[in-house]
């Protein structure tokens, strides 16, 4: 095999590829826009919103709650090991409620709501396809789109910023924990410098970027679901892929986003 | 000429392969029951996907009453239509009275819970089923309960289209019967326009009016089921005996 053909293979290779991610996110901005679009055209399934909020909402409480908590008290840790390096001890409370506020309470709370809901979404709707339940949703006049994308979508684009914003409490009560028990910071000092340091828009960069990352781990359940392959192995795959799909787009939606409010 | 209720010229389909539709021609009067036969694999699900517009055909034309697919009103023709799936498709989240009255449910002036729930038990009885049925969840239930539930989803609304996807496969004998008897009093009372696809010549020789053979992507004979068995087509003859030895080769 001479160089050339070797060249034009890899070429032949990369363009393949290029044209498949290309044709890959086309699908779904369509999908994203079909979901979106249902919001203006009624009938609405305010029952079905409801039942998504309590479980993407509600039940992924425990899970966010018990992240942000370990974060913020190893975050404390962390600070205040690599303060003393030059005497900044004081800065534990300030850098921990700006840490979690801003990128680790979203970040990691949407990575650990993905893998809960994502997955579920996918296997679930990947289950409804295999068993021609999606099917048999649009011979009873109702739009799949309407009835199973649209309330999952929203409900976690809702509940998102407001799980990352109890997160962040719990947060940077971690942080408080440690710095008090443990590293003998004052407490009142502690909550007057958290308060003082935090600025509105620490707040809602990090729950803007909330609603984002439900909205991206949402999509992406819903697309590979409904999209699943056939048997257990299409829904397994569909699975997988959502969770891989949602959290490496979580984590480059953080970077843009971060970008734009920095 | 009567406009056919339901009419396919030259549709094809195919799934990245060969096609599974080659260009079928079907038409089924009002009023009139088609039972589509044909082996495992021959594209009689994937027909009937065509006309509900859950699949696009890649060539060809589907017209309702004589009004191409595209075209028509296709919630108002799917308000008065119903499927029964091969499986059952019941949803999984809901108990059986609220997948029997889904549409009634979530219609635009939708019926009261307490409404649906009467008349989800009503129609439960219709199929053989029990008003103890009616709150239990679709896992609870044995593969030929499920079937008739799904049944009695697709005639809650007493619709005028039904389609049948191999309505008495995992049945007993009797429930079949009952079935099958269900099937054509729809027909025949209700004056419902119906297409079944069955293996069973049973439900073939109860329901049907009209029968096609679908062969190779395309329909191989149709007519009516009087003449199915003297038809001389050696591939009608063959499936209706069940037959090893014949022109449809018995490993597809």
């Amino acid at each position: 095999m001479t160089a050339a053909s070797l060249l034009l293979g890899l070429l032949a290779s990369i363009g393949r590829s290029t044209i498949g991610l290309l044709a890959a996110t086309g699908r779904v901005t369509l999908f994203a826009a079909d979901a979106v679009s249902q919001l203006v055209r009624p009938p609405f399934y305010w029952g079905e919103l409801g039942r998504q909020l309590i479980r993407i909402g509600y039940f992924s409480l425990p899970v966010v709650g018990l992240t942000t908590l370990f974060t913020g008290g190893a975050l404390a840790l962390q600070i205040y090991a690599g303060g003393a390096r030059f005497n900044a001890e004081t800065v534990v409370p300030s850098i921990v409620a700006i840490g979690i506020v801003r990128e680790l309470g979203p970040v990691l709370g949407g990575l650990m709501v993905a893998g809960r809901v994502a997955s579920s979404i996918a296997a679930e709707l990947g289950t409804m396809r295999v068993t021609e339940q999606i099917d048999a949703l649009t011979t009873l006049s109702t739009d799949p789109m309407k009835y199973l994308v649209l309330p999952r979508v929203l409900a976690a684009t809702l509940a998102l910023p407001v799980l990352v914003g109890i997160g962040d409490v719990i947060g940077v009560m971690g942080g408080y924990l440690v710095g008090v028990y443990r590293l003998d910071i004052n407490g009142a000092n502690y909550i007057r410098n958290t308060v003082d340091f935090l600025e509105t828009m620490d707040v809602v960069s990090g729950l803007v970027k909330a609603a984002a990352f439900g909205f991206i781990l949402a999509l992406m359940g819903c697309y590979h679901g409904y999209h699943s392959g056939r048997g257990a192995q299409g829904v397994g795959r569909a699975t997988t892929d959502a969770v891989v799909s949602a959290s490496v787009l979580i984590l480059a939606a953080n970077y843009l986003l971060t970008e734009l409010f920095f | 000429m009567p406009v056919p209720r339901i009419e396919l010229r030259g549709v094809r389909k195919a799934f990245g392969g060969p096609e599974v539709l080659a260009g079928v021609d079907l038409a089924v009067m009002k009023g009139e029951s088609l039972v589509i036969i044909g082996g495992s694999g021959t594209g009689k699900s994937v027909t009937l996907k065509c006309i509900l517009g859950i699949l696009k055909p890649d060539a060809g034309e589907i017209l309702i009453d004589g009004i191409p697919a595209g075209r028509i009103d296709r919630r108002a023709f799917l308000r008065d239509f119903g499927m029964l799936f091969q499986g059952g498709a019941l949803f999984d989240s809901l108990p059986v009275w609220h997948n029997v009255a889904f549409r009634l449910i979530h219609a635009r002036q939708p019926l009261s819970r307490r409404d649906a729930h009467a008349l989800a038990v009503g129609k439960l009885a219709r199929v053989g089923l029990g008003p103890e049925v009616a709150d239990l969840f679709p896992a609870e239930l044995s593969g030929g309960m499920q079937k008739r539930v799904g049944l009695a989803r697709a005639i809650a609304t007493d619709p005028h289209v039904i389609f049948f996807d191999e309505p008495t496969s995992g049945l007993d004998p009797i429930m079949a019967g009952v079935i099958n008897d269900l099937i054509r009093e729809l027909v025949t009372e209700m004056g419902a326009t119906a297409v079944t696809i069955t293996h069973d010549m049973t439900t073939v020789r109860t329901v049907a009016d009209h029968v096609a053979l679908l062969h190779g992507g395309v329909v191989r004979w149709a007519g009516p089921v009087e003449a199915m068995d003297a038809c001389g087509d050696p591939f009608v003859d063959q499936f209706i005996h069940g037959r090893a030895d014949g022109p449809i080769a018995a490993i597809r």
